[in-house]
């Protein structure tokens, strides 16, 4: 027994890679985004983002114990999920309704159907929705970073409103401007994902597609007729740059090939502009995201790659 | 610019064996020749226990057209001819010789009488040469392709993609003459006009000295090729260096007008038609952690892992796996009684930290399998439809195509038995396709 060798299939080599390493450089990415939070929105913001992904990571680790399964909370990926959840909620949100958050999140959209890797949604986005739905006064009541006040408008409600300008693209670059926590600051999110791109963990195509496609749509189909909208304003204001690096990226809910991600970055940045433009929400990025989501299976189904010298496969 | 194919992955090259010249190993007390050492028809024993052998002579044979002979790599008495345990880890026929330590030489040998493109063709069969980078395809049948396929490219392959491995690179640092004299034997006799001789970029000694040593025959150009796993792969050997795609679906590199073969190959037909002594010993990198003089040795064929690292000094330690081949593609052994066949290329021996397995986790579909893949498909699906059984979806996605190099498993983050899994899925496909 003693001198017994060990056998198994190859390789025999593995790659230094992990979930957890995975998920800790995308908590690092994020930390620009927390940091300009607490520093736009104050200690507020900072009870919520502390709340919210200590909710999720108890969550986590009473459902999978509810569950009888494996413990997973050592991957981080509750904590991402926590984190994300934060950043797209009000810095006035009740807290109990960020837990509830938290909650709808784990137990609901993730571990309820198979944890980690089978959500068919984001979890942060989906519970976000859901909040919107059941709260949608709490979950547009917005702060002004300046006066700690209630805001009048965020960016695009200004924009809903026909009250255009009233912010200038340097505050909405640099965040000082009312709206959810992680989502105001386009400098700390472009940070975070020159930090992702950096590490490989994603690459440029979704977010420059979903990005992409938003800033042509908006500004072909413009208030006053065809090629006048503003770009430059839609890209900058409100969710979609959070959406686009942080949510859309999310491996489990995008579609896993080359192809399958260009055509769902894309369909993102349709629905998007779509609602932005014509729906009666300011906002439309986490919808956009979720119904795109939800087609995911169908792109993946579609978008078999053609093996290498092969042709393609007729049903 | 290099030219570089989408997919594979950046292995650990850890040759450090590179420089070390290839030491020619003492002649075991006793050798074990398998009857199988390439794809094709096993050879049958043409000795008995008790004949005596002398080196070269012809041991086993097989009337089959996909088949080499094998040869006594030493001079003895036959002790042995059953099944015996094989590197694969079935028991194989095989024919075992007490050596007489004299080495007498077989007097039948002697350089082969080439007339003609079959003599020559011939005369590769009589020398038991098979592929000797990895499967062991014979190369008698590789340079007879069908009528109908005009062959432009002789691709000669030293790209050694694999992590440790360096004895098709010593061939080229010791033997570079011999490569090209082969190249050119085999240009001559079949006609091809061009051969090209791809090396990777973590070699530019081998590099250099080819590229000078080719200069004169405008025929023989060097091409530098990126170093990334699994670029030695015939597929991707031949998109790399010529552009051409090997059509997916069980197609060769014939019907590209390619035909590729190992560095080592191509100088033993340069040796082989020069003396006629067949193929009875083969370079063999010994590495890894637990090896306590790690190098590269000119081993008898059929020589045990057991002789072949007592040569070696023995283990610094206990070992914890034995790999024969290299870390992404090599058989792991379960005993050290296994024989060194015509296509070993690496004995690899590795402590727990080093070939323990990984615990698996959940595939959190981020992609990387995918994009590690040289032959496009979705390692993920495939692995997720054998898990669940659904052996009739992975047509669909293409399960055939696979090349197992194991690009796959080596990238993904959740330690997922991806190419594991499709061996498993192949294997059941190919079952089924046999029933129906």
């Amino acid at each position: 027994m003693e001198n017994r060798l060990f056998v198994s299939s190859s390789p025999h080599l593995r790659e230094n890679a992990s979930t957890r390493k995975i998920m800790l450089d995308v908590i690092i990415a994020l930390l620009p985004a927390v940091v300009a939070g607490i520093w736009f929105f104050g200690m507020r913001a900072a009870l919520v983002i502390i709340v919210t992904v200590a909710a999720a990571v108890l969550t986590e680790y009473l459902m999978r114990l509810g569950l009888k399964r494996e413990q997973t909370v050592s991957d981080l990926s509750a904590v991402v999920t926590g984190l994300l959840l934060a950043l797209n909620l009000p810095p006035s949100i009740p807290i109990w309704i960020a837990i509830v958050g938290s909650v709808i999140a784990i137990a609901l959209i993730k571990q309820l159907f198979g944890g980690l890797g089978q959500n068919f949604m984001n979890p942060a986005l989906g519970a976000r929705v859901m909040l919107v739905v059941a709260w949608a006064g709490r979950m547009t009541t917005w702060t002004d970073p300046v006066t700690d006040a209630v805001a009048t408008a965020t960016p695009l409600g200004a924009l809903k409103e026909g009250t255009l300008q009233s912010f200038s693209y340097s505050e909405l670059f640099w965040g000082n401007i009312a709206g959810c926590i992680g989502e105001t600051s386009a400098f700390a999110i472009l940070l975070g994902c020159a930090w992702l791109l950096a590490r490989k963990v994603i690459t440029w195509r979704i977010p420059v597609f979903f990005v992409g496609t938003v800033a042509l749509l908006t500004w072909v189909l413009g208030p006053d007729g065809l090629f006048t909208g503003d770009p430059l304003y839609h890209i900058l204001a409100g969710g979609l740059m959070l959406g686009a690096v942080f949510m859309a990226t999310d491996y489990v809910t995008n579609p896993i090939t080359r192809k399958g991600r260009i055509i769902f970055a894309i369909g993102c940045g349709v629905l998007t502009s779509l609602f932005r433009l014509y729906g009666n929400m300011p906002e439309g990025v986490s919808f956009a995201i979720i119904l795109m989501n939800i087609v995911t299976p169908l792109i993946d189904r579609h978008t078999v790659p053609v093996s290498f010298g092969g042709e393609r496969h007729v049903e | 610019m290099l030219k570089i194919f989408r997919g594979g992955v950046n292995t650990p090259h850890r040759k450090n064996t590179e420089e070390s010249k290839t030491l020619v190993m003492d002649i075991p007390s006793r050798v074990i020749i398998p009857m199988v050492q390439h794809i094709g028809a096993p050879c049958t024993p043409t000795v008995k226990k008790g004949d005596l052998v002398k080196v070269g002579q012809v041991i086993g044979n097989s009337e089959a057209y996909v088949s080499a002979p094998v040869h006594a790599s030493v001079s003895g008495t036959v002790t042995r001819v059953e099944p015996m345990l094989y590197a694969s880890g079935k028991q194989v026929m095989s024919v075992e010789i007490q050596t007489d330590g004299n080495q007498d030489v077989d007097e039948n040998i002697q350089p082969p009488v080439i007339h003609s493109r079959d003599d020559f063709l011939k005369a590769l069969r009589n020398s038991g040469l098979v592929g000797l980078g990895g499967a062991g395809f014979p190369t008698h049948v590789k340079l007879n392709p069908p009528k109908d396929k005009s062959i432009e490219y002789l691709i000669i392959n030293g790209a050694e993609c694999e992590p440790y491995i360096t004895s098709d690179y010593r061939e080229l640092m010791e033997n570079a003459h011999g490569v090209i004299k082969g190249i050119q034997l085999v240009l001559d006799m079949l006609g091809i006009p061009k051969a090209i001789i791809g090396v990777e970029d973590n070699k530019p000694k081998a590099i250099q000295l080819l590229t000078e040593k080719a200069a004169a025959d405008n025929r023989i150009s060097v091409k530098t090729l990126h170093s990334r796993y699994p670029q030695g792969a015939e597929k991707t050997l031949i998109y790399t260096v010529t552009g051409r795609k090997v059509p997916a679906g069980g197609k060769l590199p014939a019907d590209v007008g390619c035909i590729v073969l190992n560095v080592n190959s191509v100088s033993f037909i340069a040796s082989y038609i020069e003396t006629g002594m067949p193929l009875i010993h083969k370079r063999v990198t010994v590495d890894g952690p637990v090896i306590k003089r790690p190098q590269n040795v000119l081993v008898p064929i059929g020589t045990s892992l057991r002789d072949l690292i007592d040569f070696c000094g023995g283990f610094q330690e206990k070992p914890f796996k034995i790999l024969m081949g290299g870390p992404m593609m090599g058989i792991a052994q379960y005993s050290l009684d296994t024989s060194v066949i015509k296509n070993t290329n690496a004995i690899l021996a590795f402590d727990k930290k080093e070939g323990d397995l990984p615990s698996e986790s959940a595939c959190i579909r981020c992609g990387r399998c995918v994009d590690a893949c040289p032959m496009h498909l979705i390692p993920s699906d495939l692995n997720r439809l054998v898990m669940a059984g659904k052996y009739d979806e992975l047509g669909a996605y293409h399960i055939l195509d696979c090349i197992e190099c194991g690009s796959c498993s080596y990238v993904c983050p959740a330690k997922r038995y991806l190419v594991q899994s499709i061996r498993i899925g192949k294997d059941a496909v190919r079952k089924n396709a046999k029933k129906a």
